[in-house]
């Protein structure tokens, strides 16, 4: 096609004054009109990767527009966090946050908090749970809970991320809630529930305390089994395996959880929009499917009520980091 | 049967063709590495079924590592950590004039350290998989310090250099979140270095910007590799099979081993099969000089630990090393989920899994042997041409690891003092070493300390972790024991006569 130089010229300055309007005109009306980006603060391949990439994908086909997954790794999930906090609050960036926003401030990692974001939904919520070796010597929650409270200081060992990760704090908080006090076991930090679990069956340890799909592998391969998960219900993807509530009748839950954020000061509009296509998006089958198959417990909360637990759960971590003696 | 079906259909078969194209690429050109090709690699298995998906980072794995090895024969810059430990060997040949004989050589023995690593998966995976789970924090100790001592073993010149360049890469490994006690060292209030410094910009700096800034510092056209018409690729490979075909077995299964320890990977297996070959050899005087041998050692070895990586994977979806990380996830994802379990089901996914192995092997013959040929582009394209495109990749490749800014700087900074470094005759690949394992002996070391109440005896209450224990204890006392020995001979000879 061969412009002639007026038309180009008509061309230019109409394209320019509709890219004005739109601009103008608030993002309300058409958001959203380009394709979006979602910062996932962990690395690609990873279980939280993997959420963000399918969680993208149903958005896609709610909003009819492209959503980029973009891994900002680094940090401890600062880098990533941070990146979000930073991008414009227009609705065009968006991150898949993790319960490291409760935790890494009280331990003075970092200056970021909950407050720092728009919440618009929570899509995954991992309860923990409590992992023996299969050929240990601990037939029962109930005789492991008698030999932390009888036997000497820094007896039994336990593992599952590094110092100050959630899954320290979720079992130490539960430790907390049964009187027992929390350096009652030594926690053995690791580099993930990989490395936990391989000294679990080793015998280098006694307990590993990781949210259960993580130990799902070694649980069918018969070398470890869970006692039990600190939820109010039991996980549809484990249905044998007892809560504690009903064990020891504790309703103390401290899990991780994963919800799609955006920058502070973002248009209630935008953010309606995103929390209903969200829904739409967390009910269909591609998503569902994905976290039943992987064993990824599913937990819906619009951004009200995502925003409300971030401030509770926030109050509820800050607790245990002083108790562990992490807080800084 | 239904495992060959899986396999030999146009989709996965094209698969695998771009896949060996696309590592190829990414392994030969300095400063992209093989980590990289497999992350980059991530989100487009999204879309593919689960054999054409795990075709892709199978072959993609295989062809970089072994192309990483391309530019340090003809550069001087190894293509992963895991080539570093035999950089110094094909590089020395180049020189020489018989570049394409040490990568035909490489390319054959990374071919058959493949193809065994992959063997020994399909037949021993559940046994060797119930070995590796034997080893705890004090095994894993004794294994990191056993090749950190290699690396000073095996390097050519001064000891007390090769030592400070292994401290200088154990302080960079300690920057960081420290994992035991939470706390962040080194990092400056600077977010990015709280993860650490990852090895990728820093190998990149040592290597690349290094040969870099030697190459200019140097001022002269005059190159120091020429093409020789009579260096054939596979020309000398019988001969040299059949005289080193030992050191190829004893590498391949060395590497099959190591490489199945979740703690440790294919570098660590380079590097003590490397140490092993030079401590058995008749003539270990000549490793480093452009000896063959040590490539035999290390390259076998290499390859079959990527295989072997595979077997802690798949039995108990625990990863062997950084590509099986990336796979579980794709695993997980395509429904195939790791365990004994993915033995048994029905659907022959596992014998397609493991067809694709022996095929992505077997294809880096006649897709290896074209690169060689094709790698006498280095040579031929003008350095002041070439240096300045490796600097672009240089940059690239540090970037895309994280996508962080900080460290193309760190990949600068890293480079000025290799370069300081290495103008005074230090060598750069105990410090690489140094930085990969210095965080796996602290940490075990501590993790250990922890739940034994400060007891060192403890590592030598085990068997396994009591047999290593010894080995490193003879190897640090080798040279004086070689002393001791030597001496007491020549008294005897002098009073006999």
């Amino acid at each position: 096609m061969i412009m002639t130089n007026h038309s180009l010229k008509t061309f230019c300055i109409s394209s320019l004054a509709a890219a004005v309007m739109a601009a103008s005109s608030s993002a309300l009306a058409d958001y959203p009109e380009r394709p979006i980006t979602l910062i996932v603060p962990w690395a690609a391949g990873g279980g939280t990767d993997a959420t963000a990439r399918t969680i993208a994908r149903a958005l896609e086909e709610e909003l009819g527009q492209n959503v980029n997954v973009v891994n900002r790794t680094g940090g401890s999930g600062v880098v990533g966090h941070t990146a979000m906090l930073n991008a414009a609050p227009d609705g065009y960036t968006l991150g898949l946050a993790t319960v490291e926003v409760n935790t890494m401030h009280w331990q003075g990692l970092t200056d970021l908090t909950y407050e720092d974001f728009t919440p618009i939904a929570q899509i995954n919520y991992d309860s923990p749970g409590i992992q023996v070796a299969t050929d240990g010597e601990f037939e029962s929650l109930d005789a492991l809970m008698e030999a932390i409270r009888t036997e000497p200081k820094g007896s039994l060992t336990a593992s599952g991320t590094g110092q100050g990760g959630i899954w320290h704090l979720a079992f130490t908080g539960f430790l907390m809630d049964q009187g027992i006090p929390a350096d009652q076991v030594i926690w053995i930090p690791s580099e993930g529930s990989a490395p936990a679990m391989t000294e679990l069956a080793s015998g280098g340890i006694d307990i590993v305390s990781t949210s259960v799909p993580e130990a799902r592998s070694m649980m069918d391969a018969g070398r470890v089994k869970s006692f039990a998960v600190m939820a109010a219900e039991r996980l549809s993807a484990f249905p044998d395996i007892p809560t504690t509530n009903e064990l020891v009748g504790s309703d103390y839950q401290v899990g991780a959880w994963r919800g799609i954020v955006g920058p502070k000061g973002m248009d209630p509009e935008v953010v309606a929009t995103l929390e209903s296509a969200l829904e739409a998006a967390y009910q269909s089958d591609t998503y569902q499917d994905f976290m039943t198959q992987r064993g990824f417990g599913t937990e819906w909360r619009n951004a009200e009520e995502f925003g409300q637990m971030m401030e509770e759960m926030d109050g509820i971590l800050g607790e245990i980091v002083e108790q562990v003696g992490l807080a800084n | 049967m239904n495992g060959v079906g899986l396999v030999l259909n146009f989709e996965t078969i094209l698969v695998i063709l771009a896949a060996s194209l696309f590592g190829i690429f990414v392994g030969a050109v300095p400063g992209l590495t093989a980590t990289m090709a497999v992350a980059l690699l991530v989100p487009l298995t999204f879309y593919m079924d689960t054999i054409p998906a795990i075709a892709a980072i199978v072959t993609t794995s295989a062809m970089a590592i072994f192309a990483g090895d391309i530019p340090g024969t003809y550069l001087n810059i190894p293509g992963t950590p895991a080539s570093a430990a035999y950089v110094g060997e094909s590089y020395a040949l180049a020189k020489k004039g018989r570049a394409r004989e040490a990568l035909g050589i490489n390319l054959v023995c990374s071919v058959f350290g493949g193809i065994f690593g992959t063997i020994i998966l399909i037949v021993v995976a559940q046994s060797l998989a119930e070995v590796a789970l034997k080893f705890s924090a004090f095994e894993y100790f004794w294994l990191a310090v056993l090749g950190l001592s290699c690396s000073i073993f095996i390097s050519v010149g001064s000891r007390t250099k090769a030592f400070l360049s292994l401290l200088f890469g154990i302080l960079l490994s300690t920057v960081g979140l420290d994992m035991m006690s939470g706390a962040p060292r080194f990092t400056f209030g600077v977010p990015d270095l709280m993860a650490g410094i990852n090895f990728i910009p820093v190998m990149i700096g040592m290597f690349a910007l290094n040969e870099l800034m030697s190459y200019y510092g140097s001022k002269s056209e005059k190159k120091t590799i020429s093409v020789v018409d009579k260096d054939s690729v596979f020309h000398n490979v019988p001969g040299h099979i059949k005289r080193y075909w030992r050191n190829m077995v004893r590498g391949s299964s060395i590497g099959t081993l190591i490489g199945a320890l979740p703690g440790a990977g294919a570098d660590i297996a380079a590097w003590i099969s490397y140490g092993v070959g030079k401590g058995r050899s008749k003539d270990s005087a000549k490793y480093g000089t452009g000896n063959v041998e040590g490539i035999v050692d290390a390259s076998s070895a290499n390859n079959s630990g990527i295989s072997g990586a595979w077997v802690p994977a798949l039995v108990f979806g625990i990863p062997g090393d950084s590509i099986t990380a990336i796979v579980i996830g794709v695993l997980y994802m395509k429904g195939m989920n790791p365990g004994p379990t993915i033995f048994m089901d029905g659907s022959g996914l596992i014998y397609a899994l493991f067809i694709v192995f022996i095929l992505a092997n077997l294809m880096m013959l006649p897709i290896g042997y074209m690169a060689i040929r094709l790698s006498k582009l280095f040579i031929l394209t003008p350095s002041r041409v070439l240096m300045p495109i490796i600097l672009c990749f240089c940059i690239v490749g540090a970037f895309a690891i994280n996508n962080s800014v900080v460290d193309i700087w760190l990949m600068l900074i890293v480079g000025l003092v290799a370069y300081l470094l290495a103008v005074n005759d230090f060598p750069m690949a105990p410090a690489i070493l140094g930085l990969v394992l210095g965080s796996v002996v602290e940490n075990n070391f501590m993790s250990a300390m922890l739940r034994t109440g400060g007891d060192l005896t403890s590592f030598f209450a085990r068997p396994i972790s009591a047999g290593l224990g010894v080995a490193v204890i003879l190897l640090w006392c080798s040279p004086l024991l070689i002393k001791a020995y030597r001496y007491q001979k020549q008294k005897t000879e002098r009073a006999s006569l």
